[in-house]
């Protein structure tokens, strides 16, 4: 039995979270909005009137809250472009923590910056010299994701405050991937080199996902987080290249106009070390947004799958009308290696954005449609090639572009599957969505065989 | 007595700046105080005057500032500026116009024989 005080407390917070909703209310305006119903409600309780009847009629003496927002909103319309405001006002006790994560962010990014450097100290050349990338014996290549990845997964360590036994494990999975990935004796610049140096960061970034997801990565949802903010951090990444990029042309020309040259600088320091600290700055910027700013990813992918899906019609529609087949080039696997992980990505992102309760709609057809064009169009380029790869030889690069095809294909054949049932109402979105996150361990274990395995089987080529 | 939407939301400021004039206040006194000095006749529903503090505040009329009352409470009060008293002065004199020139018509009205019925050649229609 809840005390009169107790459930007048339990409807002013519900008022409260009511009230936050809105975003052209801001956190102080609902303390003072709050804080004027208190003084209300304390008011009539003086009169006589019972708790909840004070809170009645206190909320309808605020007024319609739609009103009251909108009043808000005209007043205030910058409030309706969510910003992404990483320091609160001054007047915020939330400020604290969120200084302590800029500086921690901070440390680490340097870190990382640092990092790429540090190669140098031990005799390596510098990445980035004066005619382009110089990377001997491929250490940078190699190398590049212990650069970072420790470091983000670190940010995740501390911001879920995992304990040691995670931290440690997490740590040993790095040192093994580094310890492997050195020892080898690659022939320099061999396809299996290449390949590890590619393959890596991909079973790395779920060593990362350990880190993102911490105890939940054994339930779906930690692991579709993870897919979200994947996408995010892509995406944000991009841009802050983009600005990276700007940034460094100006630099170099407001330079050249003094007479200093500074491209030295530019592709030594600010290149490599910028690479490095965007994605921990990224992580924590995708990290501070996702409650605030819609997320890009979805929205891309409501935009591209219709195009894509018109895209791949399109050939197959062009294929029966002129008759021809896919030419069968040597590295052709790897076109449609890149097509399956398109076609994934956009379902993959699409699922995650997806209330997992809502009926199916046109735009399910359309996902379906687009995973069985792509699997069509996937299998003809498959049998085009079957006859033909023996006779080109059974290349290193052959086979991981045939095993990642095959990884592909196996997930979205499921897919289509799951998919069609839930269109006809056998099945539900949430086993898609289990499915996809189930799957996710397998490029990874995939991406560490390549690393692993290929350089013995292929004599180090 | 149902005073306007129009009329209300256009008395808004000078009354909030004119009571600022009296003495800081939080949004609940500026309330109460809107509801003594009318004699409850104008009854404002109490979240639109926060808009209105923050459009005053705005316009440099007023400044907030958080203070923790003797409940334990954290108010915010707002203080009437230099500013804020010079535009009172002007919204002042606009109001006694408009005051003045209405007082004159009701008197004519109150000398007509009929009492103050307003006239049927002005055209506003019988409510």
């Amino acid at each position: 039995m809840m005390t009169n005080d107790d459930a007048l407390e339990a409807q002013i917070t519900q008022w409260r979270n009511w009230l936050r909703r809105r975003q052209a209310i801001g956190n102080s305006d609902v303390e003072e909005l709050e804080g004027h119903l208190r003084d209300l409600v304390a008011d009539l309780r003086a009169t006589g009137l019972a708790a909840d009847e004070a809170f009645l009629v206190a909320v309808k003496r605020m007024g319609n809250l739609d009103a009251v927002s909108r009043e808000f909103a005209r007043e205030h319309s910058d409030r309706l472009w969510k910003q992404l405001v990483v320091s609160q006002g001054p007047d915020d006790g939330l400020n604290r923590s969120g200084l302590r994560e800029s500086l921690v962010v901070l440390a680490l990014a340097v870190a990382a910056g640092a990092a790429i450097k540090l190669p140098q100290l031990f005799g390596y050349p510098h990445i980035g010299s004066g005619d382009g990338l110089v990377d001997e014996g491929g250490v940078y290549f190699l190398n590049l994701s212990f650069f970072v990845l420790p470091l983000l997964a670190g940010y995740f360590a501390w911001k879920r405050q995992l304990d040691w036994a995670s931290c440690s494990r997490l740590a040993l999975a790095f040192a093994a991937a580094a310890l492997v990935i050195n020892v080898i004796p690659f022939v320099p610049t061999g396809d299996t080199e290449i390949l590890a140096g590619l393959h890596l960061p991909i079973a790395l970034w779920l060593v990362v996902g350990f880190a993102y997801a911490g105890a939940r990565w054994r339930d779906g949802c930690g692991r579709m987080d993870f897919v979200r903010f994947s996408g995010e951090l892509f995406i944000y990444y991009v841009l802050m290249a983009l600005g990276g990029g700007v940034l460094t042309g100006f630099t170099t020309v407001i330079f050249a106009a003094i007479g200093a040259d500074v491209e030295w600088f530019a592709l030594q320091w600010m290149l490599p070390c910028g690479a490095m600290g965007a994605v921990i700055v990224g992580a924590w910027l995708v990290e501070a947004k996702q409650s605030v700013i819609e997320n890009m990813a979805p929205v891309l992918t409501r935009l591209f799958t219709p195009l894509f899906t018109a895209a791949l019609l399109a050939m197959l529609a062009t294929m029966v009308w002129t008759g021809s087949g896919i030419a069968v080039e040597r590295e052709v696997l790897i076109g449609f290696d890149l097509l399956l992980a398109v076609v994934l990505g956009l379902l993959l992102y699409s699922v995650s954005a997806r209330d997992e309760q809502a009926p199916p709609d046109a735009f399910d057809a359309l996902q379906l449609l687009l995973v069985v064009c792509a699997l069509v169009v996937d299998t003809l380029a498959l049998t085009a090639i079957a006859g033909r790869i023996s006779e080109f030889g059974l290349t290193p690069n052959r086979v991981a572009a045939l095993g990642e095809n095959l990884v592909l294909l196996v997930n979205l054949t499921w897919s289509a599957w799951l998919y069609a049932r839930f269109l006809w109402g056998r099945g539900t979105f949430t086993a898609l969505e289990r499915w996809q996150t189930a799957y996710l361990p397998v490029y990874a274990v995939w991406a560490a065989f390549v690393v692993v395995a290929f350089p013995p089987l292929f004599g180090f080529m | 007595m149902n005073i306007s939407k129009d009329l209300v939301a256009a008395s808004a400021a000078p009354l909030v700046l004119a009571i600022l004039a009296e003495g800081d206040s939080y949004g609940y006194a500026i309330i109460k105080r809107v509801g003594e000095l009318s004699d409850g006749h104008l009854q404002w529903t109490d979240g639109m005057l926060y808009p209105v503090l923050h459009r005053l505040e705005r316009l440099g009329y007023v400044e907030a500032s958080w203070a923790t009352a003797d409940s334990g409470r954290r108010r915010r009060y707002y203080r009437i500026t230099d500013v804020g008293r010079s535009h009172l002065k002007t919204q002042k004199r606009q109001w006694q116009v408009v005051d003045s020139t209405l007082r004159g018509i009701w008197m004519e009205f109150s000398s007509m024989p009929d009492g103050g019925q307003i006239p049927a050649q002005w055209g506003v229609a019988p409510t």
